[in-house]
């Protein structure tokens, strides 16, 4: 247990040097630099911005520049944004907690649903409930996200008028309900996403374990259909929604970008999206950073979720 | 000797992708009390197929049919008919009334729940016991069942158990509520050949304490002579032969039967007749196209154009207790 927690730790920080070198690598690779916007300022002229160029660090060689970042970012400076001067570290607190309640409240919600839809898909596999809910699953899949996105603002907001379209909270009241009506569109969009991908994984697990011998015996013994699906069934199927639910990480953290950004809503996809057209190199590998540190985490707790919800699982 | 529980036209048809498949058809048979009925045919002549659908344990309509009749008397003389009741009500006699074992103790059993909750559910569902109560009994059902320390072993998964283990918690489990028939569906084909034996006495011992009855279902004619007080044969979705153990093995009527007792192999005759085996040759017939007339036909050496061919033969009364299913039995006989 140790040991695999030692290593496992040790395969994440590899994995983080490399994500810092491959994020570094194509952030400068990009054309048009921070001060780019500088360069059509009336009388701005090329000798000031090489002066600022060199007065920023950002004319040395890429090698140095990495390793001057990373030299900081391990003694706890992820540095300041270009933009305001403010700490990186405060700038994404600020952001994440935002993105945290989009994040949870939808994954709370497509796991519930999810498991639901699929679980009746499963059992009652071929019904019309269950064609609907793959027909829908097919088109929550395969429709953008941001473009769901807009057609939810047009019916919700421009046609009907019931919900805001974008922001946390309406200027001059921020009262609890106004957030949660903030809230309902961007995270019913990420919410039916994920619903999407979580029900056809929840489906084809319960398939797996409906058929499985020990759900005969448990039958054979007598026990009723309820007690035989949510004591026998469920508890087997979603052993490997575990991880399914660590991988998911990455493709939740990147929807949300989408959404915030379709959104307005003042999380860490918007503040990424922002940073990145202003070249904001700090904040652009801080948010890198903090993202791929996230879903090594998760997944991370996930396995160690599995061997105490598993118990064949024993971790070496 | 009263009936336990008599099954009268018992047919079990399959609809599939494939098409359709009869895999079993018009079986009757009655089993007494504290009898060993012994189920015997090769793979998909519908002997677990039978079992399960006793159980209503097969997927339902339209996927699968079951017709016939399964009448089970109770303890206190009250007649069921199984294949009607309600699911709830269906529920509520396996485990308590009727219990079953499987073939593969691994997968029967729950991989991420304790050994001794398993049990203890069943007592749960069907008796009024406190957990604590039940898990009780979970545990001296254990060390009933012949497993030493069943207090650490009640707290076990079944990965941690040995295969014979697992197979005599499976047995504590079906009769935790001590119920008149136990069906077993190949036990011991999946354990090693001295662990079997041992399987087998365990049956046989907690049969001649509670005096239940016994569906026991394999393919191994050694099993059949040790345990079995009756003997069905089954080939091909129906019965062939239904005789007293000691007939059957002694003086089998139906070709087919005579063939599955004559390819058990023994020492002996490895020995004197050079490692050759017998072997009933061909193979189970595609329950999709099965022969017209006689299923067992295309390969039984006595099987004449007429009457084999013609019809499918009716399971005769070759004895009182004696039932064959072949057109030309008292001409091979003689």
């Amino acid at each position: 247990m140790i040991r695999f927690l030692i290593r496992r730790i040790g395969q994440s920080l590899v994995l983080l040097v490399l994500v810092s070198m491959i994020g570094f690598a194509l952030l400068h690779l990009t054309p048009g630099g921070p001060l780019s916007q500088f360069a059509l300022t009336p009388g701005m002229s090329a000798a000031t911005l090489a002066q600022i160029s060199h007065a920023m660090g950002l004319d040395r060689p890429l090698p140095i520049q990495y390793l001057d970042w990373a030299g900081h970012l391990l003694r706890g400076d992820w540095g300041r944004s270009y933009r305001d001067q403010q700490p990186v570290l405060d700038i994404i607190v600020s952001h994440l907690w935002a993105t945290l309640e989009l994040m949870g409240s939808s994954s709370l919600l497509a796991i519930i649903f999810g498991t639901w839809v699929g679980v009746l898909g499963a059992i009652r596999r071929y019904s019309i409930a269950d064609y609907l809910a793959t027909i829908g699953a097919m088109i929550g899949l395969s429709i953008p996200t941001f473009w769901f996105g807009l057609v939810m603002i047009y019916i919700f907001s421009v046609w009907l008028g019931w919900l805001p379209s974008g922001d946390m909270y309406a200027s001059g009241h921020a009262s609890f309900i106004d957030y949660l009506r903030h809230l309902i569109l961007p995270c019913l969009v990420l919410t039916l996403v994920t619903i999407a991908t979580w029900s056809r994984y929840m489906r084809a697990s319960m398939l797996d374990v409906i058929s499985q011998d020990y759900i005969r015996t448990a039958r054979a013994k007598g026990l009723r259909r309820r007690a035989v699906l949510v004591r026998h069934a469920l508890r087997n199927a979603l052993l490997p929604m575990i991880t399914i639910a660590g991988l998911q990480l990455p493709t939740l953290l990147g929807g949300a970008l989408v959404t915030e950004t379709v959104f307005t809503w003042p999380g860490m996809g918007r503040l990424f999206l922002d940073s990145i057209g202003y070249r904001d190199y700090p904040v652009v590998m801080g948010l890198l950073m903090f993202s791929a540190l996230l879903v090594l985490i998760g997944n991370l707790i996930a396995d160690l979720l599995y061997s105490i919800a598993d118990p064949r699982i024993r971790l070496s | 000797m009263s009936d336990v529980l008599t099954v009268t036209d018992l047919a079990v048809r399959f609809t599939g992708e494939g098409g359709i498949v009869d895999a079993v058809e018009g079986v009757s048979f009655a089993l007494k009390e504290r009898e060993t009925l012994a189920i015997v045919g090769e793979s998909s002549s519908g002997k677990s197929v039978t079992a399960l659908a006793l159980m209503r344990l097969l997927g339902g309509p339209p996927n699968c049919v079951v017709r016939g009749q399964v009448t089970l008397r109770r303890q206190d003389g009250e007649r069921l008919e199984l294949l009607s009741l309600p699911e709830a009500r269906m529920a509520s006699i396996r485990g308590r009334d009727i219990g079953m074992i499987f073939q593969e103790p691994m997968t029967s059993l729950n991989p991420v729940q304790r050994v001794g909750a398993q049990i203890a559910e069943g007592l749960h569902a069907h008796e009024r016991l406190s957990a604590r109560a039940a898990s009780d009994r979970a545990v001296s059902l254990l060390g009933h069942v012949g497993i030493p320390e069943p207090a650490l072993r009640a707290r076990a998964y079944p990965h941690q158990l040995s295969g014979g283990m697992r197979q005599r918690a499976m047995i504590a489990m079906a009769l935790a509520c001590r119920p008149r028939v136990l069906i077993a569906d190949e036990p011991t084909t999946a354990l090693d050949v001295t662990i079997q034996a041992q399987i087998l006495e365990l049956i046989r011992a907690l049969q001649k304490e509670t005096g239940m009855s016994v569906i026991f279902i394999t393919h191994n004619l050694g099993v059949v002579a040790e345990v079995a007080d009756r003997v069905l044969v089954m080939y091909a979705g129906q019965v062939v032969e239904d005789a007293p153990v000691a007939t059957l093995l002694g003086r089998p009527l139906m070709p087919y039967s005579a063939g599955l007792i004559a390819s058990v192999p023994r020492l002996d005759d490895v020995r004197r007749r050079g490692g050759r085996l017998a072997a009933i040759p061909g193979n189970v017939p595609d329950p999709r196209a099965r022969p017209a007339g006689c299923t067992f036909h295309p390969r039984c050496a006595h099987a004449r154009p007429d009457p084999c061919e013609a019809a499918r033969p009716a399971l005769e009364a070759a004895a009182p207790d004696h039932a064959v299913r072949c057109a030309r039995w008292r001409e091979i006989a003689a």
